[in-house]
């Protein structure tokens, strides 16, 4: 048995039966780190040492019988965005290189809590900017399923390092479609979730208005299992409402019969991949016969959102990325003499091409003048974006649509057209704005590469869109194909 | 829409960032793109519309004002590239003249 390949729901059910330790399975994936990362890149940063104390801790608690959590000598990966205490979180940045935070994440803090088992860190673009994974400060990180396509993007690390099964699950952030579109391009299941469901305190924030914490999982039931374990209110965190957690993995056993699912027209047009395009009338097809309703409906702004999203993102990236002026932590270029020389001079050197080109951008925007016009329109067609949702909601219990225009491209080919690499994010960018949640799961190959399907929920209602998933897992079987890596 | 390279030393220096000669070519020719792609908002009739700023519902979340301790804070003064009597040390704000 490779323990490493199991799902999160079958490691815990071994660990329990004394099948294997957490040790077995903490080192099964040491080792699959060391026969395929050195292809994939998938980790920046990994922590053998304390994650093997984890893992014997663990055991230990097993042995002991008493009451046992369910991430209790688990292994995860945990994308190099969230602070790890004692352990280095650079979020692929240059400028914390050496950063070495004194306090956890609060979602990884839970799971710390629970006795899980933290592997490392792993890659993403930048301060998650980008969809690619290639502007991460360090490397790029390699698709599993062909190593000379990306993984997707910024949450690309997470998403590699499970498809590869160099972890039995990962944790990821979402602002644009950092989780969903790499969950897609790698072949895994991956859930954005409501705006405010999980806390973000101690994650280096990007676009705080549309910044989200979330997860990659094997298949449905997993992501399910996470989120109960990560989600609700934080007093760290004023931004996670005291909305209840749902019982997750009671919820996505119902059928969903008579569930009512939105067909967007926006999301099927003329030019796009017509095999992505072929596979999610497939799987709506799929939905259809398992007894819900397939509903046409229309999101009249959707062509918006994109540019929408591309003054808000970096206008507010421009204000996040100001605490990175070399004086409390990170790089600081000490020779230069004046405070503004060191401002200037440890940005130029520790910030790379992305994150200038957004801190530029997001600048102009906010600056005297154009605020009104940017940065105020930009919000108020984000209203327009969220009201289209909202209505739509009123007739459907849930929205499918594809999760990224294409399978994943090759690495180099989107990099030097910026453009052309944010209009990628066209079908993930909207129910961002809209602060929805969103789950990505694989619905079949195309020329050897994963596709997956986008499923929107209302706020909150992450338990409908996890039942729909786990339900067509239940009936498919496109979520157990693996890549093939020598 | 298009940046001239004047304008773009304008935003670097307001956003606190150096540029090499080549990256204030490149920028000056990408942000424009950006801009211009960004431009069809302003098509939009948004008269009665109300910005969108989080979707929460979220407002003026309170807490006490108290003292607690991070039980941290040598370790978070330790982060700072120099330090003093458990105290961030930074270069002087005003030039000499």
């Amino acid at each position: 048995m490779e323990l490493n390949k199991l799902t999160l729901t079958e490691a815990i059910k071994g660990l329990r039966e004394k099948q294997f330790t957490s040790v077995d399975l903490t080192n099964a994936c040491f080792e699959q780190i060391e026969k395929f990362d050195g292809e994939v890149k998938s980790y920046i940063t990994l922590n053998k040492e304390e994650a093997l104390a984890q893992a014997e801790e663990a055991d230990r608690k097993i042995a002991s019988g008493d009451e046992l959590p369910p991430l209790l000598g688990i292994p995860v990966a945990v994308k190099d965005l969230f602070c790890t205490k004692g352990l280095r979180s650079t979020g692929a940045s240059k400028i914390l290189e050496n950063y070495v935070p004194p306090f956890d994440a609060t979602a990884v803090k839970k799971i710390r809590e629970q006795g899980g088992v933290i592997l490392g860190k792993v890659n993403l673009d930048e301060f998650a900017m980008g969809g690619s994974t290639e502007n991460s400060g360090f490397f790029p990180t390699k698709n599993p399923w062909d190593l000379d396509r990306v993984p997707g993007g910024s949450s690309g690390g997470s998403a590699a390092a499970l498809a590869a099964d160099m972890c039995l699950y990962s944790l990821g952030t979402d602002t644009g479609g950092s989780i969903r579109q790499p969950a897609s391009f790698c072949g895994v299941s991956g859930l954005k979730v409501t705006y405010g469901r999980v806390s973000r305190y101690g994650v280096m924030a990007m676009t705080s208005s549309l910044d989200t914490i979330g997860h990659f999982g094997k298949n449905v039931e997993d992501v399910a299992l996470i989120l109960s374990c990560i989600a609700g209110k934080d007093p760290l965190d004023s931004t996670t409402p005291d909305e209840p957690v749902d019982d997750y993995l009671k919820e996505i056993n119902k059928d969903i019969k008579g569930l009512k699912i939105g067909l967007p027209k926006e999301y099927f047009i003329e030019g796009m991949d017509e095999s992505v395009r072929d596979l999610i009338l497939a799987a709506a097809k799929k939905f259809e016969e398992m007894g819900a309703e397939i509903v046409d409906i229309s999101l009249p702004h959707t062509d918006l959102a994109i540019a929408a999203y591309y003054v808000i993102c970096p206008s507010e990236v421009s204000s996040n990325m100001a605490r990175y002026d070399g004086m409390r932590y990170g790089l600081s270029n000490r020779d230069d003499k004046t405070l503004e020389e060191i401002y200037n001079s440890s940005r130029e050197s520790g910030f790379g091409a992305e994150v200038k080109r957004r801190i530029m951008i997001g600048t102009y925007a906010l600056s005297s003048g154009y605020y009104d016009a940017y940065y105020k329109q930009a919000m108020k067609v984000r209203t327009l974006v969220r009201e289209d949702f909202d209505k739509a909601f009123e007739s459907v219990d849930m929205i499918l649509t594809p999760t990224a225009p294409t399978p994943a491209f090759k690495l180099g080919e989107n990099i030097s057209d910026p453009l052309k690499m944010y209009l990628g994010d066209v079908f993930t960018i909207p129910a961002s704005l809209a602060g929805i949640c969103g789950l990505s799961i694989p619905v079949g190959l195309d020329n050897g590469l994963p596709v997956g399907a986008q499923l929107l929920g209302k706020r909150f209602d992450e338990k409908t869109i996890l039942r729909a998933g786990h339900q067509y897992q239940q009936v498919t079987d496109f979520h157990k194909a693996k890549p093939d890596l020598k | 829409m298009s940046l001239t390279k004047q304008e773009v030393e304008h935003i670097a220096k307001l956003a606190r960032l150096s540029l090499t000669e080549e990256e204030k070519e490149k920028y000056s020719r990408q942000l424009s793109d950006i801009l211009a792609y960004v431009e069809q908002l302003q098509k939009v009739d948004t008269a009665q519309v109300e910005p969108t700023s989080q979707v929460t519902g979220l407002l003026n979340v309170m807490r006490e004002d108290e003292i607690v301790d991070s039980e941290i804070e040598k370790e978070l003064i330790d982060c700072a590239p120099e330090k003093i009597d458990g105290f961030v040390k930074i270069p002087k704000i005003f030039a000499d003249k």
